[in-house]
C-alpha cells in the first residue's frame, strides 16, 4: 500500500485528497490512477489514451514535476514516500487532474501553415534525409504540452498568454523555417512580431522536461531568436532604418530572403578513395563575416555599446552566476 | 439543461487518420464538416501506428506496383478481402502518401531525394514509407495541420476560423438520429462541461477505429469501445468478419506499465529474432505450406536476406500477424516461454547499440523510459496482443456508404469491414484510413448536396437518447462499471481469444447475455462534468453488443483462416472462403447472424496469381470457373 495525494475538485474550489492504494512491481503512476478509478473513486478525472508516451495526454505534476503519468515509474520513488499528483499549474482546472489546454490550440490556430512549394506536383517532392532530419526532431513532439505549463513566461502570468505562444508554438516556427520546402519567407518575423519569442529568457526549463528530448531551446529557440537578431538588431539595419524611410528597408530585408548571403558557409566533400580510410566526411569551411546590402562590412563594432556579440543569456546576466539562484540539482550517484 | 443544437453537412465521428482525412475531403467538396473527436484533437490511436503507410511507389524497388500490392493484400486477407476495397487501395495509396507531403509531412528519405520505403511483413517489396519509427504520430499531426490550415482559409475568407470546419474535442456521441431509414443527425455528450449536443447533420461517416477494449490484453486506448461498430448497428447497418480479430504478435506482456504496448515489425525488419527460453530460433518451424516458397528455410539463407534481398528469401520472422501470433502461442503453450506468457525478441545480439538507436528511436526510448529496459542491450518479453479488428461496417467499397437499412451513413478505416479480409498486413493501415477516408468524406458530402430534402430528428428519439444517457447517474448505487468492463474483457480475452473452441465460444454468449443483464443496471457515482466513471457505463453497452457479434460469428465459422484459429478445425477450408458473416439487430439488441456469399474477383485481377497459389484457396469448382474465365 501506498499513499497518494491528490488535487480533486473544479474551477471553482479543491484540495488535495489521501488516498491508500495497492501498488505492484513495474507499474507505472498512470496504472495507480487507473487502480484508483477502478476501485475508489470512479469518478477520478484525468486524460490518458496511449499509456506508452506517444500521444502526450497523461500530463500532470508529479510532486510538483510536470511529467507523463505514462512515464513516470512507480520504481523511482522511495517505499515511504507520499506521491502528490496536481493538475498542470499553467492552465485553469476542468476537473480533477484535467486542464483546460485551449490555449494551445489557439496558439496552434494563429501560426501560419505550411506553405506548399508552387511548382511541384504531388510525388515531385525531393530532399536530402540530412535536410529533413533538423525538422523531423521537431515533429516529434506530442504534443502534451509539459513545455508550455513548465515556462515561467506563462506560468504564473496570465497576462502573458495573450503576446506569446510558448515553446510549444516556437519549435513548430522552427520546423516549418528548416522544412526545405516550405515556401514562406517571413517564419522569423512571425515569431518575432506575433509568437513573442523575445519574453524567452533560455532557462531551458522547457527542453529539461520534454519527454521526447527534443532540445527546444538549442535547436529551435536560440536557432530562431539569433535569426531575429540577425535581422532585425543588425547595427548596420538598426542605422539604415534611422537613415532611410522604413518601407525601402523592409524592401532590402525581402531582397535579402531571396538573394543567397555572398559569404555563407559551404561544405567540401572529400570522397574516400579505395583503400584509404575516410577520416571525416564533411569539413566545415569557417564562415566569412556576413557582409551588408552594400557590400561591405557590418560596422558593428563601432555602433554597439559593449564587446562582442549580444548573450544568448540576455545582456543582464552576469557570470558566473551565484550557485544558490541555480535550478540544478547535482545527481546523486549509487556511492550516496 | 439545455441541450446545444449544431447543423451540419457532414459530421465526422472519430478524429483519426480516417476522421481526418474524411474531414479534409468533405470540407474540401464545400460540406460544411463538424468532426467529433472523443479525445483531445491530435491524441488518437493512429498516434500508435509505427511501421509506416503501405503505397506501392516504387521508390526504393521499381518492381512495386499496384498488382503486386495487390497481391500481397489478398495474400495476407487469406483471399477473403473485399476484392475491390484492396484494388483500389493499392490503385490509390500513392496519391494519398504524395499528398501528405504537401500538407507538410516529412518522410524519412532516400538516396535521391525521395520517399524511403522500409520492408514489412507480408510485402514483397519495401514498400512503407515512414518517419523512424512514429509514422502514425507524423500522419495525425499532418493531418491535424492541414485542417488547421483550412480552417485559416476559411478565416480569410469568412472572418472566422470554425465556419465551414469545426473540430469538436472531449466530445462522444451515444446516439445517431434517423428519419425513415435515413440519417437526421447524431446526438452525444461534451465531457468536458457533461453538455449534451445535437448534430442535426444528412451525412455522418464513422471513423471510431476499433473494439480493442473489450480485451485484456491490448494495445488500445480507452476509446476504442466499437462506438462506430455499435451506433451503424443501432442504426440498421451490418458488421462483417466480426470473428477476425488482429492479435499483434510481439506486444510487451512484461513488466505491467508495458503491457500490451507494441514492439513494432520494424524491430524484426531490422533483423530482430524471435526465441524461445531454450534459446532456439522457432519460426523456421512454423511457415505453412502456402508460404514455403517465400521464406527462407535456414538460418543462413534468412540471415543473407537483410542485405541481399533479391537472391535469398525471406525470414519466418516476417510472416503475416497471424502466423507469427500463432507460433508464438503454440512456444508459450507447449512450456517453451518465459514466466509471463511471452517469448524472447532479441535485437540486442545480432545489431549494434548504435544501429538500434539510429533505426528504432522511439522503441529504444519508450522501453527505455516506461520500463527501464534497454533493447540495445536485453532481448524483449513479447507475446501476442489484440491490435485490431479486421472486421466492420459493410460498405460499398467506391463510396464507403454503409449497406443495409441505412442511408446517409459513411464508414472509413478501422470501423468499416471487409478491405483487410480475415488478416491485414503491417502498414495497410495507415494506407487504409487515408484511401478510404477521402473516399468516405467525398462521397459522404456529395450525398448531403444531393439531398432533396433535409431529414430531421424526431424530438421523440432526442428524449429517449437522453434518459438512456443519463440512466447510470440515476443509478448511484448500481453495478461499478469498472468491475463489469473487467469481466466483459475476462470473457473475450479467454474464451474469444487468439484460440477458440466450440465449448467455450457457447460458454462466451452465455456470460455476455448476463453480463447484459448487469450492464443495464450500471450506475455511476458523481456529476456530469468529467466523469470517466459514467463515460464509461455508457461505452459499455457498445463493447458488449460487439463483442456478442465477434463471439457468435467465431463461433459460426468452422475453419482456421487470419485472425481466427478454431483448435476444433484447425485447417483453412476453401467452403468457408466464399462466405462472409454479416450481424446485424433484430428489435432493440439481440444480434442477428447470415452468411453472405462472397463476390468472385474479376477475371484480370484473377489473372494475378498462378492457378498453383489459387489452388491453395478455391474449392476446385470455383478453380475452373475463375481459370475458365482466363481463358
Amino acid at each position: 500500500m501506498r499513499n497518494f495525494r491528490i488535487w480533486r475538485g473544479d474551477a471553482s474550489s479543491g484540495a488535495l485528497e489521501d488516498y491508500q492504494v495497492e501498488v505492484n512491481e513495474g507499474e507505472v503512476v498512470l496504472d495507480v490512477l487507473h487502480r484508483l478509478q477502478a476501485t475508489q473513486t470512479p469518478d477520478l478525472a484525468c486524460r490518458w489514451n496511449c499509456k506508452a508516451g506517444k500521444c502526450g495526454s497523461c500530463s500532470v505534476e508529479i510532486n510538483g514535476m510536470p511529467k507523463l503519468a505514462c512515464m513516470t515509474r512507480m520504481s523511482t520513488f522511495t517505499a515511504d514516500e507520499t506521491i502528490t499528483v496536481t493538475p498542470l499549474r499553467t492552465f485553469p482546472v476542468i476537473r480533477d487532474l484535467v486542464t483546460d489546454v485551449s490555449y494551445n490550440y489557439v496558439k496552434a490556430r494563429e501560426m501560419p501553415a505550411f506553405s506548399p512549394p508552387p511548382d511541384l506536383a504531388p510525388g515531385e517532392y525531393r530532399m536530402q534525409q540530412v535536410d529533413v532530419e533538423r525538422s523531423q526532431e521537431f515533429r516529434k513532439c506530442i504534443e502534451c504540452f509539459l513545455c508550455q505549463n513548465v515556462c515561467h513566461v506563462v506560468r504564473d502570468h496570465e497576462e502573458n498568454k495573450l503576446a506569446f505562444a510558448g515553446p510549444r508554438l516556437f519549435i513548430r516556427a522552427a520546423e516549418l523555417d528548416m522544412h526545405p520546402l516550405d515556401a514562406r519567407t517571413d517564419r522569423k518575423e512571425h515569431t518575432r512580431d506575433r509568437q513573442g519569442v523575445g519574453y524567452c529568457n533560455i532557462t531551458k526549463c522547457c527542453t529539461e522536461v520534454c519527454p521526447e528530448h527534443i532540445k527546444i531551446t538549442d535547436n529551435a529557440i536560440i536557432p530562431m531568436k539569433e535569426r531575429v537578431v540577425d535581422r532585425r538588431y543588425d547595427p548596420l539595419v538598426w542605422l539604415g532604418r534611422k537613415i532611410f524611410r522604413r518601407d525601402q528597408v523592409e524592401q532590402q530585408a525581402a531582397a535579402e530572403d531571396t538573394t543567397p548571403a555572398p559569404a555563407s558557409p559551404e561544405t567540401v566533400t572529400h570522397r574516400a578513395s579505395p583503400g584509404q580510410v575516410n577520416w571525416a566526411q564533411e569539413i566545415q569551411v569557417p564562415p566569412a563575416p556576413a557582409v551588408g546590402p552594400d557590400g561591405r562590412f557590418a560596422m558593428s563594432e563601432v555602433l554597439i555599446d559593449r564587446a562582442g556579440a549580444p548573450s544568448p543569456f540576455g545582456d543582464d546576466v552576469t557570470f558566473p552566476v551565484d550557485p544558490e539562484q541555480l535550478r540544478y540539482l547535482h545527481p546523486r550517484t549509487d556511492e550516496d | 439543461m439545455s441541450i446545444q443544437r449544431h447543423q451540419y453537412d457532414v459530421v465526422v465521428i472519430g478524429a483519426g487518420g480516417a476522421g481526418l482525412r474524411a474531414a479534409i475531403e468533405a470540407r474540401l467538396a464545400g460540406a460544411k464538416t463538424a468532426v467529433i473527436s472523443k479525445s483531445l484533437f491530435g491524441k488518437a490511436h493512429t498516434v500508435m501506428a509505427e511501421g509506416g503507410a503501405a503505397a506501392a511507389m516504387g521508390n526504393v524497388n521499381p518492381g512495386d506496383s499496384w498488382q503486386v500490392h495487390f497481391r500481397d493484400t489478398m495474400r495476407g486477407g487469406k483471399f477473403l478481402n473485399d476484392v475491390r476495397m484492396a484494388e483500389l487501395h493499392a490503385k490509390e495509396s500513392p496519391e494519398r502518401v504524395w499528398e501528405l507531403e504537401i500538407y507538410g509531412a516529412l518522410f524519412d528519405r532516400t538516396k535521391d531525394g525521395r520517399i524511403s520505403q522500409r520492408n514489412f511483413g507480408g510485402h514483397e517489396y519495401p514498400r512503407l514509407a515512414h518517419v523512424g519509427d512514429r509514422t502514425g504520430l507524423e500522419m495525425i499531426r499532418t493531418l491535424q495541420q492541414k485542417i488547421v490550415s483550412l480552417q485559416q482559409e476559411d478565416r480569410a475568407a469568412t472572418g472566422e476560423y470554425e465556419s465551414r470546419l469545426r473540430v469538436f474535442d472531449e466530445t462522444t456521441v451515444t446516439e445517431l438520429l434517423l428519419e425513415d431509414g435515413k440519417v437526421a443527425g447524431a446526438f452525444g455528450y461534451d465531457r468536458e462541461s457533461g453538455e449534451f449536443l445535437l448534430f442535426e447533420a444528412p451525412a455522418v461517416v464513422l471513423a471510431t477505429g476499433g473494439i480493442g477494449r473489450s480485451f485484456k490484453v491490448t494495445s488500445n486506448s480507452w476509446e476504442y469501445t466499437g462506438d462506430g461498430h455499435a451506433l451503424a448497428l443501432r442504426a440498421g447497418g451490418k458488421l462483417i468478419n466480426m470473428e477476425f480479430i488482429q492479435f499483434h504478435p510481439t506486444g510487451m506482456v512484461w513488466p505491467p506499465s508495458v503491457k500490451g504496448i507494441l514492439v513494432t515489425e520494424s524491430v524484426r525488419g531490422d533483423g530482430g529474432v524471435l526465441k524461445n527460453t531454450e534459446g532456439q530460433r522457432f519460426m523456421f518451424d512454423y511457415v505453412p505450406d502456402v508460404f514455403r516458397a517465400y521464406y527462407a528455410d535456414t538460418p543462413e539463407e534468412a540471415d543473407r536476406w537483410y542485405d541481399d534481398p533479391d537472391n535469398n528469401r525471406r525470414p519466418p520472422e516476417l510472416l503475416p500477424r497471424d502466423e507469427v501470433a500463432r507460433a508464438i502461442n503454440a512456444e508459450v503453450k507447449a512450456g517453451r516461454g518465459t514466466k509471463a506468457g511471452g517469448v524472447l525478441l532479441d535485437i540486442a545480439s545480432r545489431r549494434s547499440a548504435e544501429f538500434i538507436q539510429r533505426k528504432l528511436p522511439s522503441m529504444y526510448h519508450q522501453f527505455k523510459e516506461l520500463a527501464d529496459v534497454d533493447i540495445t542491450a536485453q532481448p524483449m518479453e513479447v507475446g501476442p496482443t489484440c491490435h485490431y479488428v479486421m472486421g466492420g461496417v459493410e460498405v460499398d467499397a467506391d463510396t464507403g456508404a454503409a449497406t443495409g437499412a441505412v442511408e446517409g451513413l459513411f464508414a472509413a478505416g478501422e470501423v468499416s469491414g471487409g478491405m483487410h479480409g480475415s488478416n491485414r498486413l503491417g502498414g495497410n493501415s495507415l494506407s487504409d484510413l487515408l484511401v478510404f477516408g477521402k473516399r468516405a468524406g467525398e462521397h459522404a458530402a456529395a450525398y448531403a448536396t444531393a439531398l432533396p430534402s433535409r431529414p430531421r430528428p424526431s424530438q421523440a428519439d432526442v428524449t429517449t437518447a437522453e434518459e438512456a444517457a443519463l440512466a447510470p447517474l440515476a443509478r448511484g448505487d448500481g453495478e461499478n462499471p469498472y468491475a463489469l468492463q473487467q469481466e466483459l474483457q475476462d470473457v473475450m480475452q479467454s474464451l474469444v481469444g487468439i484460440i477458440r473452441r466450440r465449448g467455450e465460444l457457447e460458454d462466451s454468449l452465455q456470460r455476455l447475455a448476463e453480463l447484459r443483464e448487469r450492464v443495464d443496471k450500471v450506475g455511476a457515482t458523481g456529476g456530469r462534468r468529467y466523469n470517466p466513471g459514467w463515460h464509461l457505463a455508457l461505452d459499455l453497452r457498445n463493447m458488449l453488443v460487439v463483442s456478442e457479434c465477434t463471439a457468435r460469428a467465431a463461433l459460426e465459422r468452422e475453419e482456421s483462416r487470419g485472425g481466427h484459429t478454431r483448435e476444433d478445425f484447425p485447417d483453412m477450408k476453401p467452403e468457408w472462403r466464399r462466405v462472409t458473416l454479416v450481424c446485424s439487430l433484430a428489435g432493440a439488441d439481440e444480434v442477428r447472424l447470415a452468411q453472405q456469399p462472397v463476390t468472385p474477383m474479376r477475371p484480370e485481377l484473377a489473372g494475378l496469381f498462378e492457378r498453383d497459389e489459387l489452388a491453395k484457396y478455391y474449392t476446385p469448382e470455383e478453380l475452373s470457373s475463375a481459370t475458365a474465365d482466363l481463358g
